[in-house]
């Protein structure tokens, strides 16, 4: 439980923040902090287990047949990666309540860092891999959203779509890896996938698996060659930067490497893979930072470069590279954040972050000066802080590794050349933004010092820098073995942690190292001139072409198919339906089955007829559309004959109460529309057209006869033995309504409820023009209110209502039921409308159909909910019976509270709809 | 009876699919309608056709099957608020669009 706390509480957390927004900025930071404060405590309750070398595993079960369980999970390298996210997350936090600015949403930023902060948790902490592809996903998302985060500047934007694709592209590779992983294991759990690593190795998937896998680790780590999108990505806020390229985004790659270590290293595969990735990118990232102008250009391709170390590290074939992978995986959080926020210190004070204008900024900002040169030596890997310590553990394994055979020795050549960049390029950060002159034409001048505040979080972590480096053994000592224990699943090697290890090679190599890079540095002028000259590729560019390339593409395709016309997009729609369907028929070995038909009747023949003339004819005078809906009438009512003739009562009083209401809206309609429809079409185009519909025709007779000449085998025999003893009604039609399927039901009258709400938000503010006459000319009559009518229909009223009711009681046992008896109300009230105008009508009653439709769906609801208090499952029904006088024995049952929600809705839904279609007429004529 | 069943439904089909295929909305939205009517009488056909069997107990000895009866029932509700929504979507182009096609171009 205390583990998906951890990862759930800042999602829950995320609501603060925007809650607190408006309500002042420290307030807003401090309710950030709360979730990840109270997710550190749950997690140090857990470490005295950790560190005993426990795994914790809580698991519920959620979708057993996939695999999927909620399933979390925290070890020493869970742990670790936790710690750091939680620890630097508040850090962040306080540091970005003093970079935004005024202008900047403070609640939408906070809210967005906390739910990145529960995916990256969720990301370490859980023990099913598909919950882990759940979360990987969300940080893709949320991180999406916050490089964009100032979404007014062109380069956050692209540099946002940017990390999307790439990022969401690798998981979409990660996720078929990961599938394959469970095939092959036949388990998505953690424990059962790292205890499998032999089977999968020796498996015929498994380099299958692997290059998707790694594919996904890559991508999000910012590996060669997909390591672009991440200097475009600092276009974020630097909260956002220091976050995401430090502790959290870009580590999830490295973490799953290290995660499924045991499961997929140790072959051939696996360590050239890894570890050439790796090199590439190392010495990529190191030779690039040094010429970037930009120090968050710097930063960011010195983070490629140390991401790069890290993945070679754990490419290498010894097993305490694994060690020093993990132990630079804290310490490059350490320090990047801590460079990350210094560098956004001097951005916010000087307004640009090009190194060739900011110079000299000692004398301006002494503290953070220092600070900042702390962190940098570190990255460089100065003695006496903590990056040295892994660099030299690295300079060992490079030595230690045998993987090239003869060719091994490129491999501590390559950790030479990346570490003199590296320090050369630490060397620029510190010598050009805080010396080397004098500040040129700064946009903010003159910089001083930020908040006090704003340089507690760098201060906390360059202390930690000076801790790990100078007592490494006190500090970290135990939190790396659990976590290195972990990630190698099995024996620790034997290492020691310790400043000092006497006169070696790797001391060496660490010396000419320091001394290289600076001569590097002091040669920059020449170099940077030579790499003026090479060729360069602008990321952005090119992707941003590419993309263009696709989406124009795409528009091509859509402009074939669908060219802006409704008309051609329905006949290709049509036609393919005709060949798919058209095909399967045609496999069946007879179209006609063997259950013989029934004899036709004379009545029923002559119906049949007319219902096919009444339909071909509303299609032949579909121009004189008056016509044609009476036609349409026809067809309808005889559609109701059809029902009533085969056995569906129930059936037959809806299409007829329906049907009515049908016509009226499309009389109410036809008003506002031409009433002649011109001759578009060619004559080629109609004759296709009829082609079309004929085919459409013929499918739908064979398909129908086919069917209806087959034998038959239903559930009905279940509802009708159930329907009195289960439900308490014999009309079993309405018992399935209200009760057996009555979750249908109450999803079929939320969209009827839905539909209404749109209709009513189409016809706001709408403006019609209203004809005076026909197309012939003649005015409307001037007689608005036919006396006759009006006489009838207020007599008529209270008999209709009556029925209604009748019908609604009844219709548990007999034909009727809500959906019917709303609609009989509903044609007596619309009368009303039709006889009497508006304004009478809502004189006499002023209901509000909105409220009456949503009441409706609300009873409906509640009356299922009710049945959760008496310990049933949703929407199950009581029932009992009482006697009313002249109407004879009631089932009074909780279906009937349920009917009555129908009813409402019904009701409601109808009159809103077409009490507001009648309303569109007076308004338009106060226009004109 | 099947067979005249069948034919019904294939001409009711074959009307709505041209009027589907028209470039105004007023035939559009006639022909959905009638393209609803044969669906819902083709989704009834499914319980096979019965004279004189209602499916309400007590009344005769044999029932037809009450569940496609169901879902028709809700289907025909539920088709008039599509035909009502596509009727009022065609009106508001109208008033935005000045015309009744359904590209929204072309003159009136």
């Amino acid at each position: 439980m205390i583990l998906a706390l951890i990862v759930l509480l800042p999602m829950l957390g995320a609501v603060l923040p925007l809650l607190a927004d408006g309500r002042g900025r420290s307030l807003c930071a401090l309710s950030t902090m709360l979730a990840p404060l109270a997710g550190l405590v749950l997690l140090w309750t857990q470490a005295s287990a950790v560190f005993a070398g426990e795994v914790l595993v809580h698991s519920w079960p959620w979708i057993e047949r996939l695999g999927l369980h909620l399933s979390f999970r925290l070890d020493g390298l869970g742990f670790l990666f936790a710690l750091l996210i939680l620890g630097i997350g508040i850090l962040i936090i306080l540091y970005a309540r003093y970079y935004l600015s005024r202008q900047d949403p403070m609640g939408r930023f906070f809210s967005l860092l906390l739910v990145f902060m529960a995916a990256m948790l969720g990301v370490v902490l859980t023990e099913n891999l598909l919950l882990m592809m759940f979360f990987w996903e969300l940080t893709s998302l949320s991180s999406f959203l916050l490089i964009g985060y100032w979404s007014h500047s062109a380069d956050a934007r692209k540099g946002a779509r940017m990390s999307l694709v790439v990022t969401g592209g690798g998981g979409l590779a990660l996720l078929a890896g990961i599938l394959l992983l469970g095939q092959v294991v036949g388990s998505y759990q953690l424990s059962d996938v790292l205890a499998a690593g032999e089977v999968i190795r020796a498996h015929a998937l498994y380099p299958l698996v692997l290059v998707l896998v790694l594919l996904g680790v890559f991508t999000k780590s910012a590996q060669f060659p997909f390591h672009f999108w991440l200097p475009h990505a600092m276009a974020a806020p630097t909260p956002v930067s220091a976050y995401l390229h430090s502790a959290t985004m870009v580590k999830a790659g490295v973490f799953l490497l290290a995660r499924l270590y045991p499961a997929l290293s140790d072959t051939e595969l696996w360590f050239l893979l890894v570890s050439i990735t790796g090199m590439l990118t190392l010495l990529l990232g190191a030779c690039t930072a040094l010429f970037q102008h930009d120090f968050k250009g710097l930063l960011a391709y010195s983070t490629i470069s140390h991401l790069g170390l890290i993945t070679l590290l754990l490419g290498l074939d010894t097993r305490l590279a694994a060690v020093a992978a993990v132990f630079h995986i804290i310490n490059h959080a350490i320090f990047k954040a801590s460079l990350f926020m210094a560098a956004g210190i001097i951005d916010h004070e000087t307004g640009t972050r090009d190194m060739r204008r900011i110079n000299g900024l000692w004398r301006y900002m002494p503290h953070t000066a220092t600070l900042a040169m702390v962190a940098a030596a570190s990255m460089a890997g100065v003695p006496l802080l903590n990056g040295f310590l892994s660099k030299e553990m690295f300079f060992t394994e490079t030595l230690q590794q045998h993987q090239f055979g003869n060719y091994s020795w490129v491999v501590p050549l390559v950790a030479v050349v990346a570490g003199v960049f590296s320090v050369a390029y630490s060397l620029r950060f510190i010598h050009d933004v805080f010396f080397n002159g004098k500040p040129v034409n700064l946009p903010k001048f003159p910089p001083h010092e930020p908040t006090r505040y704003m340089k507690v979080p760098v201060e906390i972590l360059v202390a930690l820098c000076l801790l790990l480096g100078l007592l490494p053994g006190v500090t970290v000592g135990g939190l790396l073995a659990v976590a290195a224990g972990a990630t190698l699943g099995g024996e620790l090697p034997s290492y020691s942690l310790a400043l000092w290890h006497g006169f070696n090679l790797p001391l060496l190599m660490s010396m000419v190292v320091l001394l290289l890079g600076c001569l590097i540095y002091f040669l920059r002028r020449r170099l940077l001139g030579w790499y003026v000259h090479l060729p360069h590729l602008n990321a952005k560019d090119i992707f941003e072409q590419q993309t263009q390339r696709l989406v124009n593409l795409a528009a091509l395709f859509t402009l074939r198919f669908e060219g802006m016309s409704l008309q051609r997009y329905m006949s290709w729609m049509l036609l393919t339906a005709l060949l798919v369907s058209g095909y399967w028929l045609l496999q069946l070995p007879s179209l006609r089955g063997a259950v013989p038909m029934s004899a036709v009747d004379g009545a029923t023949l002559a119906c049949a007829l007319m219902l096919m003339a009444a339909a071909v004819a509303t299609a032949c005078w579909h121009r004189r559309r008056l016509l044609a809906l009476v036609m349409l009438s026809v067809v309808g009512l005889f559609v109701a004959l059809a029902f009533a003739r085969f056995s569906a009562p129930d059936l037959a009083l809806t299409q007829l109460s329906v049907e009515s209401v049908t016509i009226i809206l499309m009389m109410l309609a036809l008003f506002f529309l031409p009433d002649h429809t011109p001759v578009e079409s060619s004559a080629l185009r109609r004759g296709r057209d009829l082609v079309i519909a004929g085919l459409a025709g013929v499918l739908v007779s064979v398909l129908c006869l086919a069917v209806l000449t087959r034998p038959y085998d239903s559930i009905a025999g279940y509802f009708l033995a159930n329907s009195l003893s289960g439900g308490g009604g014999s009309n079993v039609v309405n018992v399935i309504l209200v009760d057996f399927r009555g979750f249908d039901t109450m999803g079929e009258i939320t969209v009827l409820a839905i539909a209404a709400a749109a209709i009513f938000a189409l016809l706001d503010g709408l403006r019609l023009r209203r004809p005076t006459g026909d197309t012939l000319g003649r005015p409307w009559a001037e007689d608005r209110r036919p006396f006759l009518l009006v006489k009838l229909s207020r007599l008529i009223l209270p008999l209709a209502l009556m029925v209604s009711v009748f019908i609604f009681l009844r219709g548990h046992n007999l034909p009727g039921g809500g959906f019917i008896a709303g609609l009989i109300t509903a044609v007596a009230l619309i009368l009303q409308y039709v006889a009497s105008g508006n304004a009478w009508t809502d004189q006499r009653w002023s209901l509000n159909y909105q409220w009456l439709a949503a009441g409706g769906v609300i009873i409906a609801g509640l009356t299922g909910l009710g049945a959760w208090a008496f310990g049933y499952p949703f929407l199950t029904s009581a029932f009992g019976h009482i006697g009313i006088a002249l109407v004879g024995e009631v089932e009074l049952a909780t279906a009937m509270l349920f009917d009555l929600g129908v009813y409402l809705t019904v009701v409601g839904a109808m009159l809103l709809i077409l009490s507001n279609l009648g309303r569109l007429s007076p308004r338009t004529r106060e226009v004109n | 009876m099947e067979l005249l069943y069948a034919l019904t439904l294939g001409v009711l089909t074959m009307s709505g699919v041209y009027l589907l295929l028209r470039a105004r909305t007023f035939p559009v939205v006639v022909g959905l309608t009638l393209i609803s009517y044969a669906v819902n009488l083709f989704l009834f056909a499914m319980g096979r056709l019965h004279t004189g069997m209602p499916p309400v107990i007590g009344q005769v000895a044999e029932h037809t099957d009450p569940l496609p009866q169901a879902l028709v029932l809700t289907a025909i509700v539920i088709g008039f608020g599509m035909t009502a929504f596509s009727l009022v979507l065609a009106l508001r182009a109208r008033g935005e669009l000045d015309n009744d096609h359904v590209d929204g171009k072309g003159g009136q």
